[in-house]
């Protein structure tokens, strides 16, 4: 599992060198977000953050831009970005759903609308469509408890979401994506 | 400023302390010992392992003593029925989460955790088996440290060592949770990363997680094939610790001892790296000469300070982090890797050895230099200048398996040629060392008079401070350096790697000026190296440095230019300091790195 | 969401007066007796653990030093509790006004957000009213400004070391206490970090004084309280009630005829089942909560209650003590493996001794208070998770 993760961010990245012009993106994004934040180590927790609104996940590129703009070592960068489940650093879709899996939404249904999104992405929950659309994941609770089920789908957040209007909604990100 | 003395009361025996005083250390002065595992007395505190707990009357929970300062009126039981039951328990959790293969480990016999163990959870274990992976996630890719994360119990000794100490960050804590573990950036295997080998967390390392990579069996073998001939050389620094693993008290000398047990390990040859460290400072003091010649007389422009370059924790710290410096390192290669030179091309010819049949061994107190006789520099002989490095702990357990009583030996000398040196030469052991060594040459060269220091004891430049400064007013000069008369030579020292980016930082921001500048990435120096018997600690450091110096004292020759081994090999081989020969084979350059 | 709040006590939600004219008020106080004010409201913190605020103000007062700061803990995450986020996404005006008060009472310039990632929707609305805010306050001459921070999904965080830790970049580890927030807290400064809510009462207490406040609750429970209600009741939702309620008339509201347990005070909470319904008080004296009241009626299984909260700790946890990293796992892996056979019935009692050494040797609050749900859904339920 580990090793496939680990080829797919290879590949991923391989992508971005021979692009080239992705790759200084990502430097005068962390570079830019600096300027924003501040040259301290304060700022890692934004720094980090702002990165992932824009790319959607911490590549080596970013993580290793972010090391050098505030004097960090890599693995410090990524021993913090790795503690915060927001702060993916494996390759992530357009979109990122996130199902509550806590007690009540439990209680009302999670699983169900989890197994509709998986039917319906042609993915398990941990995975990223082939599109790179989509990425299906569950989250500790999203603070909705009397609201199950409920869905994050990148800041947006979806309460009292049965399994046929979490279809309505990927629906909607789909086309809203597409065009 | 006076401290605040607050009485408590540890096992109901009353106590006074200094303010600010931890519950742990309260209790070592009634010599209560309470067990620990994160802790380390050269580190930050952590109190997360948990194993040190104890009861403080009136409160809710148990108080972690490494991390809980006491307080007036305490009521502090180390030992009750709350705190063993619990300690127990976190022993067994430890336990549960790591591959207790005790038999199968290298650390056998010397892991704090096994040590616990038989104190507090004998035989049975209570919990389900939590280990992952079980041998499956060794990462044996670096040419110095095996990192096994199935032994590991996330104390994270070696992440504040690698940040803390050495200021490299290539370990960190990673991930939370159940998934939370001791890594590299992006788990990247040990060798691509800003590791330096410097083997510091090893040393502090309470379990086999972090283990140096052995060549037991690889010299066992050179040993046994008789058609090798088989040299070990010795590094100064581990004479004043070997014994320590051998049941000889800490801080007492065994050279000669060691030199008995190398012969009978069956070694062909058994050589001294002081004498190359003799050799490095007529090449390293004739170089700095030379740069400040060259700066002051000759106008050009010159890399100064310049940085000595023995150490090779240093040589790849500077490598990834400070690459702009690479032309301040003294083009010097390290004692180890002179010798090797040497050892295949001038004494192979002397001995009448073919240089092919030839296994140049060297025993250090440093796991960088087994990546460093890796690198591809170090072949300046047409061979693999040194073929095996191993570790002071590694020749302990070679005594140990060849069943020698290290204590009954009689003392020997080294062999002859590349076994004689002087007390000049010891001295690189301890931090200030080689600067101590090449000032008591350099000076003379260019006064032509000794340092002016009683006994030649360069006083302000010994010490385990973390950084020295010291300078040196250069007066009535030989004509031929007159262009030195009345310089202040300035110099300065550090110790662990933390210190050298101090100190290097301060000379690139323009905040501090030198000319020569002694850096050793161990903490005092290699005394303190990342392959020196494991326990380590400020006091265990000092015993050795003193052990050291105290060989310079006795020793007939102290200075380096004095060694008539050193003599002959220029008048018969090398030439002059800086010449040819010296250039093919004792001097090398370095390329920079990736830190990010 | 308005049909759902039923306004059985109206402070927190109140929306008639205008904040920033009891901020006025306060400015003509002196800082001492606001902090008393405080005090003699008997003000205890609304996020969980019960601190008294008006002492909380006290102590970073007496501190020296010029930097102090004024943290609002907007990083609730305890399952079952979502009574911030109403607060943050209907009164956000009284948040910035409960935290110009605590600035001016403990001498603090500057005051932070720390609002939890999975309440990011909220930001820009946050943003926009603290722009309008912090310019109010400083026509004022008050010299306060209030920024936010965004945590990025760690429960952890909202430990107030933790959160810390994460303002300053750094993994959200608890750090050994003390030294307490007051004395150190972010960037080792003294700190007084007070939960959303508790802000908010500091704010109605400055309004209408400590007697209106102490009218409400009981002696060991001043004030009111707002209760996040969810699980199987007809009734979810937020709820401000007064504390030190028996929990069967809480039952009596919201269950819904066929109520087995209620989790009192989230996963790291206390599960009371029917037969105590009747002698457990809601409050500092009885079951105290950071608001979160989950009701299970008898058609749930208490083991997948348990299975669900464990799974939650095992992940959330930090990870750098022992006693949590590993006893969470432990006692995951071992509920399972009873319920799978692979370990007899009274490996329960070995796990019960592992929840108890958690208790008191863990390094925080997380880890010491797993002990809670266990315990109470073990000793209640043994039946349920056994077999």
């Amino acid at each position: 599992m580990t090793k496939i993760k680990h080829l797919i961010q290879n590949f991923s990245l391989q992508k971005f060198k021979k692009g080239g012009q992705k790759m200084s993106n990502v430097e005068n994004l962390v570079k830019e977000l600096v300027k924003i934040h501040g040259k301290n180590r304060n700022s890692l927790m934004p720094v980090l953050q702002g990165v992932v609104k824009e790319e959607k996940y911490l590549s080596e590129d970013a993580m290793m831009a972010i090391a050098k703009e505030l004097d960090l070592s890599t693995a410090d960068v990524y021993g913090t970005a790795s503690f915060y489940t927001f702060l993916d650093t494996v390759p992530r879709g357009k979109n990122i759903i996130r199902v509550c899996k806590t007690i009540t939404c439990h209680m009302k249904g999670k699983d169900e609308l989890i197994k509709a999104l998986e039917d319906a992405l042609k993915i398990k929950v941990g995975e990223t469509t082939h599109d790179k659309q989509f990425t299906l994941l569950t989250a500790n609770c999203l603070g909705w408890c009397h609201k199950g089920p409920v869905m994050l789908i990148n800041d947006e957040i979806y309460p009292e979401t049965s399994p046929q209007a979490a279809l309505e909604i990927i629906e909607k990100y789909q086309t809203s994506t597409k065009k | 400023m006076g401290k605040y003395l607050v009485n408590l009361k540890i096992n109901n025996i009353p106590v006074s302390v200094e303010e600010g005083t931890t519950i742990l250390d309260a209790a070592k002065n009634l010599n209560f010992k309470i067990p620990t595992l994160c802790y380390h007395s050269d580190l930050s505190i952590a109190g997360n392992c948990r194993v040190c707990v104890v009861e403080v009357k009136g409160q809710r929970v148990l108080s972690a003593a490494c991390a809980t300062p006491v307080s007036e009126g305490m009521d502090v039981f180390t030992n009750s029925e709350k705190v063993r039951a619990s300690r127990k328990n976190v022993v067994e959790l430890l336990l549960s989460e790591h591959n207790a293969d005790c038999t199968k480990c290298y650390k056998n016999g010397n892991c704090e955790l096994q040590e616990m163990t038989s104190e507090y959870s004998v035989g049975n274990h209570i919990y389900l088996d939590l280990v992952k992976d079980k041998d499956k996630i060794l990462d044996i890719s670096s040419p110095s440290i095996v990192k096994d994360d199935s032994k590991c119990i996330r104390c994270q000794r070696c992440v504040r060592t690698c940040e803390e100490l050495q200021a490299v960050s290539a370990l960190a804590v990673v991930n939370k949770g159940d998934h939370q573990k001791i890594s590299t950036f992006l788990n990247k295997p040990m060798h691509e990363v800003v590791c330096t080998n410097c083997g510091q967390c090893v040393n502090r390392c309470p379990t086999g997680a972090l283990v140096e990579k052995n060549y037991i069996d690889e010299v066992w073998n050179a040993i046994y094939d008789p058609d090798k001939f088989v040299v070990v050389q010795t590094a100064p620094a581990v004479r004043a610790a070997l014994g320590e693993g051998l049941g000889v008290e800490l801080g007492q000398r065994v050279t000669g001892k060691m030199v008995a047990a190398l012969k009978k390990l069956g070694f062909n040859k058994v050589l001294d790296t002081d004498f190359t460290a003799d050799l490095t400072i007529m090449e390293e003091g004739t170089e700095l000469l030379t740069r400040l010649k060259k700066a002051l007389v000759d106008k050009e422009s010159v890399a100064l300070p310049m940085f000595t370059s023995c150490s090779p924790g240093w040589i790849k710290f500077v490598e990834h982090i400070f690459p702009e410096y690479l032309a301040n390192l003294s083009t010097c290669k390290s004692p180890q890797q002179m010798f090797g030179a040497l050892a295949k091309t001038y004494y192979a010819d002397k001995i009448n050895i073919k240089p092919e049949k030839m296994v140049s061994v060297s025993v250090m107190p440093c796991t960088a230099k087994k990546y460093e006789c890796d690198r591809p520099e170090m072949r300046s002989s047409g061979y693999k200048d040194v073929d095996y490095v191993i570790t002071t702990r590694e020749l302990a357990r070679m005594i140990k398996q060849a069943g020698i009583e290290f204590n009954k030996l009689e003392s020997e000398r080294y062999d002859s040629i590349l076994g004689e040196s002087t007390g000049a030469a010891v001295i690189f052991g301890a931090t200030g060392g080689v600067m101590e060594a090449a000032l008591r040459t350099a000076y003379e060269i260019v006064t032509g008079r000794e340092v002016p220091f009683t006994n030649l004891d360069i006083k302000p430049v010994r010490g385990m401070e973390g950084i020295k400064e010291a300078a040196i007013k250069i007066k009535d000069t030989v004509p031929a350096w007159s262009f030195l008369e009345g310089v202040e030579l300035k110099i300065a020292i550090a110790s662990g790697l933390a210190n050298a980016k101090k100190l290097v930082e301060a000379i690139r921001d323009g905040k501090a000026t030198y000319h020569f500048v002694e850096i050793m990435a161990c903490p005092g120096g290699c005394i303190g190296g990342g392959g020196q018997p494991i326990p380590t600690s400020a006091e265990i450091r000092k015993k050795r440095i003193e052990a050291i110096y105290e060989e310079d004292t006795n020793m007939t020759l102290r200075k380096s230019h004095d060694n008539p081994e050193v003599q002959e090999v220029y008048k018969e081989f090398l030439g002059s300091p800086l010449g040819h020969k010296s250039h093919d084979l004792l001097h090398t350059h370095y390329k920079p790195r990736k830190r990010y | 969401m308005e049909n759902n709040i039923l306004k059985k006590v109206d402070l927190i939600f109140d929306n008639t007066c205008d904040p920033l004219v009891v901020v006025d008020k306060v400015l003509a106080k002196s800082p001492d007796d606001v902090i008393l004010d405080i005090i003699d409201s008997g003000l205890k913190g609304r996020g969980g653990a019960g601190f008294p605020t008006g002492l909380k103000w006290k102590f970073t007062r007496n501190e020296d030093g010029d930097t102090k700061y004024v943290i609002c803990n907007a990083d609730e995450g305890e399952p079952g509790t979502f009574k911030d986020r109403e607060i943050l996404d209907k009164v956000p005006e009284k948040i910035f006004s409960g935290m110009a008060i605590a600035g001016y009472a403990i001498g603090a310039k500057e005051g932070y957000i720390y609002l939890r990632g999975e309440y990011n929707f909220l930001l820009p609305m946050l943003n926009k009213k603290l722009e309008d805010f912090n310019r109010k306050i400083k026509a004022k001459n008050l010299d306060f400004i209030i920024s936010i921070k965004s945590g990025s999904g760690a429960y952890i965080c909202g430990e107030e070391s933790a959160l810390f830790e994460s303002m300053e970049g750094k993994r959200g580890e608890p750090r050994n206490k003390p030294p307490y927030p007051t004395v150190s807290g972010y960037n080792s400064k003294p700190t007084s970090i007070n939960n959303v809510e508790t802000l908010v009462y500091a704010l109605m207490i400055c309004k209408l004084g400590p007697d209106k406040f102490k009218e409400l609750g009981t002696k060991d429970s001043r004030g009111s309280k707002v209760f996040s209600v969810s699980g199987d009741t007809p009734n979810p939702g937020i709820y401000e009630l007064e504390l030190g309620m028996p929990l069967k008339e809480f039952v009596s509201e919201f269950g819904d005829g066929d109520t087995k347990a209620v989790q009192v005070g989230g996963a790291s909470g206390h599960c009371v089942p029917r037969k105590h319904f009747n002698d457990t008080i809601i409050g500092f004296e009885g079951i105290p909560t950071g608001g979160s009241m989950m009701v299970f009626n008898s058609s749930r299984s208490m083991y997948n209650v348990l299975h669900d909260y464990l799974e939650f700790f095992t992940e959330e946890s930090c990870g750098q003590c022992s006693p949590c990293r590993i006893g969470c796992q432990q006692l995951l892996k071992g509920i399972e493996a009873i319920k799978k056979g692979e370990k007899s019935p009274i490996y329960i009692e070995e796990l019960k001794r592992l929840a108890a050494t958690m208790k008191i040797a863990s390094k925080c609050g997380l880890g010491q208070s797993v002990c809670n749900p266990f315990t109470s859904i073990v000793d209640n339920f043994r039946e349920e998770i056994i077999y």
